[in-house]
């Protein structure tokens, strides 16, 4: 056990089960299959662990997980998770807000986004070789999304560490956003200028853009996003409706002031 | 002499074993509905069980007359249980969408037939294959007499590309199956169309 303190943020909702979020995964790097993460997944080398933090900060470098782990405080954070599938969980993620590591290397005045990337190691991730991305896997947030206490890098779930199959040892979590966004297994982060490339927009930019906030007024061309099946409820699995910004409006609806959702989807 | 070895063999078959063996798919489905080995989202690996299954028929029952081009072995006799078996798949794919996935939410079900490709095209398939169901019976075929029956079961050819395209495009990324699919259809209607241009050649030569 991990001994992670609760959050405010957190919903009351009831959480899926531990099974139902470790055996339904997207993670295109052990397979299409959502049963393949669980599956392969053990063969990953999480430790020892070392995150490339560059661009635009103070303090450049190769930081060791362990060391990035010293000096932050881990708590839960139970949050809605919707997937761009159209299907949700409730998740009780452990960790610590990007803020606070992105804090600590500092900031530099020119940085307007943050960048991420998954690990690629092919002898360990049998879907790299059959190429169904772009790989690495790239995922980004404007600097004021990264900078929100809601978005976390979160590195366990039910008090527990990450399974392999969510995206140990360190994974973001970004809960107002379609679930592709919060990048798994992360090995750089990059502070940057310039809006950086994603991996699903770069496959299909007409279906996937930057932003990818949840919004049931904005469909995913190829269905509709206004509702969702949630998770664990077996054979009649209750549908729901689909909430802006999964339901966190009031804490990052201020953050697009001004854009228009439906160009910037 | 293989050929007829098999065939004989297969005399005493009767159609109702191929509709039998038609349901064990459906059988291992709800056995697994019930021990819980559809895993943590049970209604979408029916959903897409359902529709692999009706696929690989529509595969299967386009296979048959080649194969007695290729081989000479006969299985004209259980095409329509085959068909009809696939009708019944599809079916059930397109109820498992309305009352266990979109759970007749009417106003989503309505947006998506207007507006989504995949679900469009994957209707068409449905709505040709309806008056196939209807017609395959040998009333029919009798009233409407054997070529016009068989002029109107060539909508069959739309249905399986439309099956196999409806598959392709709702996958996310390019995946190996769908597209193994949509191969295997368009190969065996080339084939078809290759043959009956050879053909007509022939006798206009």
């Amino acid at each position: 056990s991990i001994g992670a303190g609760k959050s405010a943020l957190s919903t009351d909702e009831t959480p899926n089960t531990l099974e139902e979020i470790s055996s339904y995964n997207n993670f295109y790097e052990f397979g299409l299959d959502k049963a393949d993460p669980a599956r392969y997944a053990d063969a990953l080398t999480v430790d020892p662990w070392a995150i490339e933090i560059g661009g635009l900060v103070d303090k450049p470098g190769s930081y060791d997980l362990a060391d990035i782990l010293t000096g932050v405080t881990l708590e839960e954070r139970i949050y809605r998770f919707r997937c761009v599938e159209a299907w949700s969980m409730v998740i009780p993620w452990v960790g610590f807000e990007l803020a606070t590591l992105l804090n600590r290397v500092g900031v530099q005045p020119g940085a307007k986004f943050v960048a991420f990337e998954t690990l690629v190691r092919p002898e360990e991730m049998p879907g790299i070789g059959a190429g169904y991305l772009d790989w690495p896997y790239r995922e980004g947030l404007r600097l004021d999304e990264a900078m929100n206490p809601l978005t976390i890098l979160a590195t366990g779930l039910y008090d527990e560490p990450m399974p392999k199959q969510n995206g140990a040892p360190m994974r973001l979590v970004v809960p107002w956003k379609y679930g592709f966004k919060s990048i798994k297994s992360i090995v750089k982060i990059s502070l940057v200028e310039e809006m950086p490339q994603t991996t699903w927009n770069m496959l299909q930019p007409r279906e996937y853009g930057f932003y990818s906030n949840v919004n049931p007024t904005v469909d995913h061309p190829r269905w509709s996003q206004a509702s969702e099946r949630r998770i664990g409820g077996g054979f009649f699995a209750p549908r729901v409706d689909t909430q802006m910004f999964n339901g966190y409006g009031e804490q990052v609806a201020s953050l697009y002031a001004g854009q228009d959702l439906a160009q910037d989807f | 002499m293989n050929a007829q070895r098999i065939n004989g063999a297969l005399r005493p078959v009767p159609p109702l074993a191929v509709y039998l063996l038609g349901l064990v798919p459906l059988g291992l489905l709800v056995v697994q509905v019930f021990t819980g080995g559809l895993g943590v989202d049970p209604v979408k690996v029916i959903e897409r069980q359902l529709g692999e299954v009706a696929l690989q028929l529509i595969v299967a029952g386009l296979c048959i007359t080649p194969l007695r081009w290729l081989t000479g072995v006969n299985l004209i006799r259980f095409r329509r249980a085959v068909g009809l078996l696939a009708f019944f798949y599809v079916a059930l794919h397109l109820l498992t969408w309305l009352l266990l996935d979109l759970q007749l939410r009417w106003g989503e079900i309505g947006a998506d037939l207007t507006k989504r490709p995949y679900i469009i095209v994957g209707m068409v398939g449905f709505a040709l294959l309806l008056p196939l169901a209807i017609t395959s019976n040998n009333l029919s075929i009798r009233r409407m007499g054997a070529a016009g029956w068989q002029r109107l079961h060539q909508l069959t050819y739309l249905a399986a590309i439309a099956g196999a395209v409806h598959y392709v495009m709702l996958v996310k990324t390019w995946a190996a199956e769908p597209l193994l699919y949509l191969g295997l259809v368009v190969a065996l209607l080339a084939w078809r169309a290759a043959r009956s241009l050879r053909r007509a050649g022939l006798r206009s030569a």
